[in-house]
């Protein structure tokens, strides 16, 4: 590069489905950069000689290289540089919170207009599967190296840690509970979101690498970690993911209609019940539907229930918006489709029918005091704010608890006072030898992109491990 | 895949699937369950495990004919597949010596009931068992719980065969006239309802097998929950089995008939595309 470039500040927008469009389809609602949108955007990247992105993304993308390749239209290059850190960039590119990482720490951030590099590595992600012919040189394998890894899981700390190690001539199994591979991406997040054939397309990729998937899994149930130990494996991976839903603890919580946000996207993601009764499994939404929380696992359970059919969806949060957890992004999509938010307000009991289905919800108001220990205003309730709401389903989205099944089955594995296994955050180590630990299941509920950083980081360790450069196989 | 290596039709709509899955056999335990789908559309059901042969790596289950994945599997011969099938999922039913157990089983569940009575056996228990079926043609397994059991009494709702009434009279009787250690009650939710209402009022404790609707089975969606003494419980992992004292009944029989409707729907749909084959 001769001359300084010219700083650009039009971030190039994705062109989405339109709001009235897009409420009622399962279709991906973000369509994608044309080629030239792509270029465009590229052409934004100052290629900084110190580039900071780099270090907002916990995989280290190499970001501004692939950028590069993307703008000199070097596809196949831009893919090899992508994919030489990042195994899964098609579902990165749309679901990861750029804004909080890699977008955040760009040059041009601080103009208020950073480059938009999900959407770019969400662009180079499907133009290589557009173009599966040419990046063939991909399913070459890594000479065997003789030594085995179980990894628990097949969400997106496991997938990352198994393509890792398969890279570096392991052989590896994954070990998965339902019966298909990708986990939270398979039965959590929406197709509108996150269509199931990119999940599957990724999949497909790391499989390419010689890892082995084997489906119908329970680990703790069919045979322990310990077992896997003792039957030839040298190291194993814990990322069993998202344990067991939070709900309300209030009187009604378990009549008919309510369900966990876990349930009511299970059901429509993993199951397809949007397509009952072509597929088997029904879910039921009526016409006013409520979601408790302000996450994004709280947008996701609103915006299917409108897919669904719903004529009415809130989402009743008891803080004020700005102490949303959801992604901007996100919250405004729900809200241009049509997501009523109820601010600060929160629910005190259900009321059902005869028939023990829920038909109201008693809801009161709050206002906010003091900040707590998250730095958040804390909401206090509003004395006599008490109203009812008529309700067909209710959703709580509340987050999680660790699923019991493997700390109950493995003996001497610590666990944190939340129930989550105690981990080394560097290396994902445990307090057990050779057993290793990462995802939600080491953090409590996070994101995939801080999962796929557990299953580099412990990929990286178990190599450490198994190549004697370190004695030290869990924590001290 | 898993594959079917025999069936049997222990009644016109009760059948059994001894199924290739040494894994499973290796670990399944009495009172366990295993999540079966048939297809790639098919829903995700709990079946009981009624049997385990470790050395052969198969396992049995029985099902009764009722919905749509229920009646898919019925077409399945020996030879054929399963697509999927989990487990072995749940706590095992809890045995040791109690003295005197009563193994009350209705309907089908004479198959869930036959490895728990075994198990009960073999700690050393006198078991005795109560079978109860509407009516003679039903009938199914006598002589395999008989068996294992030191006394078995059969009842038939129409008294077609060997002693007229409901399951819970004998029950009653035995509380009555004999020292219990422990009930073990397995069959439709009505009948361990009842049962559970039979035993209370002697003090003995009666352990039951809930049969919610589940999803995933491994405690992630909590669709299976049941209020269990006040508290809300996950019956795929915290379950199946429960204190059935303290089991909320009706709460848990209405979420069981929560997609009565879209049940029927599916069934039609599904019935209508086989006439049309």
């Amino acid at each position: 590069m001769t001359e300084k470039k010219k700083i650009n500040l039009n971030r190039v927008p994705i062109p989405k489905q339109t709001p009235e469009l897009r409420r009622r389809n399962f279709n991906e609602v973000a369509l994608g950069y044309t080629q030239e949108q792509a270029f465009e955007e590229a052409s934004r990247c100052i290629q900084c000689k110190k580039p900071s992105c780099k270090n907002g993304c916990p995989v280290n993308v190499e970001i501004p290289e692939f950028i590069e390749a993307l703008h000199e239209d070097d596809m196949s290059e831009a893919v090899r540089i992508l994919k030489s850190k990042n195994s899964l960039p098609g579902i990165c590119g749309r679901v990861c919170p750029q804004e909080t990482q890699c977008e955040m720490t760009c040059a041009l951030a601080k103009k208020g207009a950073p480059v938009a590099i999900g959407r770019l590595e969400r662009y180079v992600a499907d133009w290589e599967r557009a173009h599966p012919e040419i990046t063939d040189w991909q399913k070459k394998r890594t000479k065997p190296n003789n030594r085995k890894v179980a990894i628990v899981g097949s969400g997106p700390a496991g997938l990352t840690c198994a393509a890792d190690l398969a890279k570096l001539g392991y052989e590896v199994i994954i070990f998965e509970a339902l019966h298909v591979a990708g986990g939270v991406l398979m039965y959590g997040i929406p197709e509108f979101r996150l269509p199931k054939v990119i999940v599957q397309g990724e999949v497909n990729y790391v499989k390419a690498l010689g890892v082995e998937i084997t489906l119908d899994h329970v680990i703790g149930k069919i045979a322990t970690a310990d077992e896997l130990l003792q039957n030839g494996y040298n190291a194993v991976f814990l990322a069993p993911g998202a344990g067991a839903p939070m709900f309300l603890n209030i009187p009604g919580e378990n009549l008919s209609g309510i369900y966990s946000a876990n349930e009511f996207l299970t059901r429509t993601n993993l199951m397809k019940a949007y397509l009952f009764p072509e597929y088997d499994t029904p879910i039921k939404v009526g016409k006013r539907v409520v979601v408790f929380g302000g996450g994004n696992v709280a947008m996701d359970a609103s915006r299917c229930a409108l897919r669904l059919g719903a004529e009415e969806v809130y989402i009743i949060y008891r803080r004020s918006r700005v102490e949303m957890p959801a992604r901007a992004e996100e919250r405004d999509n729900a809200e241009e489709e049509g997501v009523i938010f109820k601010l600060l307000t929160n629910p005190k009991r259900f009321i059902g029918d005869e028939q023990g289905r829920v038909k109201a919800v008693e809801l009161y108001e709050m206002e906010l005091g003091e900040s707590d220990e998250s730095g958040r205003r804390r909401p206090i309730p509003k004395p006599g704010s008490e109203f009812i709401m008529d309700i067909d389903t209710a959703i709580p989205a509340l987050g999680t608890t660790p699923n019991p099944i493997i700390p109950s089955t493995t003996k001497g594995l610590e666990l944190t006072k939340w129930g989550t296994v105690k981990t080394d955050e560097a290396t994902g180590r445990t307090s057990k030898e050779k057993i290793w630990c990462g995802g939600d299941m080491a953090t409590g509920a996070a994101t995939v992109i801080s999962a796929m950083g557990a299953g580099k980081r412990a990929a990286a360790d178990i190599h450490a491990y198994l190549k004697g450069k370190t004695s030290l196989s869990c924590i001290k | 895949m898993y594959q079917i290596l025999a069936r049997e039709d222990l009644t016109p709509n009760i059948h059994l699937f001894k199924v290739k899955a040494p894994e499973v056999a290796k670990k399944a335990q009495a009172g366990q369950f295993v999540i079966v789908r048939s297809d790639e559309r098919g829903e995700r059901i709990p079946l009981t495990i009624a049997d385990w042969y470790r050395e052969e790596g198969d396992v049995t289950i029985v099902f009764m004919e009722a919905g749509t994945t229920t009646k898919k599997l019925a077409l399945l011969c020996a030879g054929d597949s399963l697509l999927n099938f989990v487990g072995p999922l749940g706590r095992p039913t809890e045995v040791e010596k109690f003295g005197t157990v009563v193994c009350v089983a209705g309907g089908f569940a004479i198959a869930t009931i036959v490895p728990i009575a075994r198990a009960m056996k073999k700690a050393g228990n006198k078991v005795i068992s109560i079978m109860g079926f509407r009516t003679k043609d039903l009938v199914f397994w006598e002589e395999r719980l008989a068996s294992v059991s030191d006394e078995l009494i059969v009842t038939t709702d129409d008294g077609s065969y060997k002693r007229k009434g409901l399951v819970t009279e004998p029950l009653k009787e035995l509380l009555q006239n004999t020292k219990v250690d422990r009930v073990i009650a397995i069959g439709p939710t009505i009948m361990m309802k009842f049962c559970s209402l039979t035993t209370k009022p002697f003090g003995v404790k009666t352990i039951v097998s809930l049969n919610p609707i589940m999803v995933d089975g491994t405690g992630m969606c909590g669709c299976c929950r049941a209020s269990v003494g006040g508290e809300t419980k996950f019956v795929c992992v915290d379950g199946p089995d429960f204190d059935g004292h303290e089991v909320d009944w009706d709460l848990l029989m209405n979420r069981q008939r929560t997609y009565l409707d879209e049940e029927k729907k599916s069934l039609q749909l599904w019935e209508t595309s086989l006439a049309r084959r």
